[in-house]
């Protein structure tokens, strides 16, 4: 098993006839089983079309009703990328990766609350995406870096994700799924559910989670982790030399007010039990350490 | 994007919100002109910087008279204001505010951002004007105040009505503060801002509620759609290297340390910084290359970067995903030959193609010190600096 997705996911790309849609869903046709999952995309008055041998629709609507889709991910530019998550939520799709970075805000706030009472989940927007291991790669990552195995990882950030998973496939710690949540300050998933779903997941026997200065998310999440989690969290935050006030690349990357510090966040997953390390190159041995 | 106080007042003037009679001015000669204009007997003297804090650092000042307007004036244009918000280095001061003066009843605070615990805008409103809310907020929570609004149903006047009286407006002027929240709420919810405060928001001795200082900052991924707001933006006010870095589509921050570091991806940009603070030195800036990395961008990091004076050694750190290592070490191999590199350059290629990308690096026959890992790389880069003393 895995969390979110897996080689029984079929999934439409929205934005598929753009230069970046058409790209990732290349690649990731190409991984694992990729081919028998990627069934469908959608470009608004392109349907008809095939673009990487997958059909392409108007609508989600019409990509669901002709393929029963039930994930989808989103490369559609900034200024419409919320309405195609939108599109997604009313069609009752089960997951929704947006991979778009640059967002507004307004749009995002909007767009959460006509989910509120929906079944849909989304994960992003400003993410690299979701990835269970030699199954299906759904997003920006590069593939052939993680390993099928039994560690979860949760992320706010890409490369840093690619890093954490790299070290840990490098010592034989293969990954159950890895959920990139995105840098944005209004998202879907956050940790906290994230962490919820691995510690169900049978097949998950410990996560990583990194974070990164901005919000309290982490510490939400490291509160729960300390009464509910039943599995041992090794946890990363990048930012410790960021200065207050400075936006450092991601948009919900700021310390404003003095409030979302990686000392303070650390100190709140130390408090909590998550073992924390301060060298971002030893994350993967950390987790081998913890396991024993 | 930030804007200035005049450029926040006059804005928010369109959705009739209160503010004091001001005139923004570039010289003295235009201070003393709109003093004269604005008339009364008391002016106030306010240099227009981004930062705040203006007031301690010495860049507000109340007059009683013109030629004192004059002399403010002549002290405030052209002096180096240092706040807790500007750092050490200061800003210079090259535009001021001359307003009106205001016979201040109480003084209050109001501010709006978008919440991320509920997702939402939120109002934040506190009896305790005139300090800094994160002040507040550490000594006495219980004094602010919030109301969050829905944006479906939108401001909720009856909600802001109770804020009001909680904060400690009298009776007689709750109708105007509510007025004055739902204008600033409409300004905040169409402009696209990422912050709207109001610090000190003032009831006058006559009961009228104005604006005595406002602050507006945007969401930069919304300024596509706002033609109006994008020309308000002061570049003196910004980082030359930033700007410059964003140009080039870079996302560069100044930082006080002496290694400079090139990374793609801003969460592993911002742990490389940690890592060359953990073996012992101090990150120069943060630079994220972003999914492309051209040779050109390339070039242009290394440019900004050998500008800084503090610079004892470059660190770069690239996780290669969909693009390629080989890719990357061409791109460095040639920002390297067509800059003069008078410091250590360590590198640090991962993952798709990193054996050529390695290689490339080695037959180029340029001094670079490559590392495998992120601490081999944070090691060597603060050995490289180490060694030249």
């Amino acid at each position: 098993m895995s969390i979110l997705i897996n080689s029984e996911s079929r999934v439409v790309t929205q934005g598929i006839t753009g230069k970046t849609g058409q790209f990732h869903t290349h690649h990731s046709i190409a991984y694992a089983d990729g081919e028998s999952c990627y069934v469908a995309g959608v470009t608004p008055g392109k349907g008809g079309q095939t673009t990487e041998g997958v059909p392409v629709f108007d609508s989600v609507a019409e990509a669901r009703e002709q393929t029963g889709v039930n994930v989808s991910v989103i490369y559609v530019p900034p200024p419409f990328a919320a309405a195609a998550i939108d599109e997604a939520v009313e069609t009752e799709l089960d997951l929704v990766i947006c991979i778009t970075e640059g967002i507004p805000v307004k749009d995002m706030v909007q767009t959460r609350k006509k989910m509120e009472g929906r079944k849909t989940l989304l994960v992003g927007p400003n993410c690299p995406g979701v990835i269970t291991p030699e199954e299906l790669k759904i997003g920006i990552m590069p593939g052939y870096i993680h390993k099928k195995g039994r560690i979860g990882v949760v992320s706010r950030s890409g490369t840093l994700t690619y890093e954490v998973v790299h070290q840990l496939s490098e010592l034989g710690l293969g990954q159950s799924t890895c959920v990139g949540i995105g840098g944005d300050p209004v998202n879907g998933l956050k940790h906290l559910e994230v962490l919820k779903l691995f510690n169900d997941d049978p097949d998950t026997d410990a996560v990583v989670m990194c974070g990164e200065i901005g919000g309290t998310d982490e510490e939400s999440c490291a509160l729960w982790v300390k009464e509910n989690m039943q599995k041992p969290v090794v946890g990363f935050i990048a930012g410790v030399t960021a200065p207050p006030g400075k936006r450092m690349g991601h948009a919900g990357a700021i310390i404003s007010g003095g409030k979302g510090t990686a000392a303070e966040k650390i100190s709140v997953l130390e408090e909590c039990g998550i073992a924390v390390t301060r060298n971002p190159a030893e994350i993967g041995s950390l987790m081998k350490k913890k396991l024993g | 994007m930030k804007i200035h106080e005049y450029q926040a007042k006059i804005l928010l003037n369109g959705y009739d919100v209160a503010t004091p009679k001001g005139v923004p001015c570039f010289s003295v000669d235009e201070a003393l002109a709109a003093a004269e204009e604005l008339g009364g007997d008391v002016w106030v003297v306010k240099a227009q910087i981004h930062a705040g804090g203006r007031g301690k650092g010495g860049g507000v000042k109340v007059a009683t008279s013109l030629d004192q307007v004059r002399q403010y004036a002549d002290e405030i244009l052209g002096m180096n204001l240092v706040t807790h918000q500007t750092g050490q280095e200061g800003q210079i001061v090259k535009r001021l505010l001359v307003e009106e003066g205001v016979a201040i009843g109480s003084e209050l605070y109001v501010g709006l951002v978008v919440d991320r615990a509920t997702q939402r805008v939120t109002l934040m409103a506190s009896s305790e004007g005139g300090m800094e809310i994160e002040v507040v907020a550490e000594e006495s929570p219980d004094k602010i105040h919030y109301l969050v609004v829905d944006p479906q149903s939108g401001f909720n006047r009856d909600g802001a009505r109770e804020l009001a009286t909680k904060i400690g407006i009298p009776e007689l002027s709750i109708e105007a503060a509510v007025d004055l929240l739902e204008g600033l709420y409409s300004c905040f919810w169409e402009k696209d801002c990422s912050l709207a405060e109001i610090n000190p928001l003032v009831v006058t001795e006559s009961g009228g509620v104005i604006a005595l200082d406002a602050k507006i900052n945007f969401d930069d991924n919304a300024l596509y759609r706002h033609d109006e707001i994008r020309t308000l933006r002061d570049l003196d006010e910004e980082d030359p290297a930033e700007i410059e870095a964003s140009e080039k589509g870079l996302s560069y921050i100044s930082l006080d340390g002496t290694i400079g570091c090139l990374v793609n991806g801003a969460g592993l940009a911002m742990a490389t910084m940690d890592i060359i603070k953990l073996y012992g030195a101090e990150p120069a800036n943060f630079l994220d290359v972003g999914g492309g990395a051209t040779a050109d961008q390339v070039t242009a990091a290394f440019s900004i970067m050998l500008r800084n004076p503090d610079l004892e050694a470059i660190l770069v750190n690239i996780f290669g995903g969909i693009m390629r290592c080989d890719v990357i070490a061409e791109g460095l191999v040639e920002a390297a030959r067509q800059i003069t590199l008078d410091v250590p350059l360590v590198v640090r290629l991962e993952g798709t193609n990193v054996e050529q990308g390695q290689k490339i690096l080695a037959d180029s026959g340029l001094p670079i010190i490559t590392a495998r890992t992120m601490a081999e790389a944070a090691e060597r880069v603060v050995a490289a600096t180490q060694g030249e003393h």
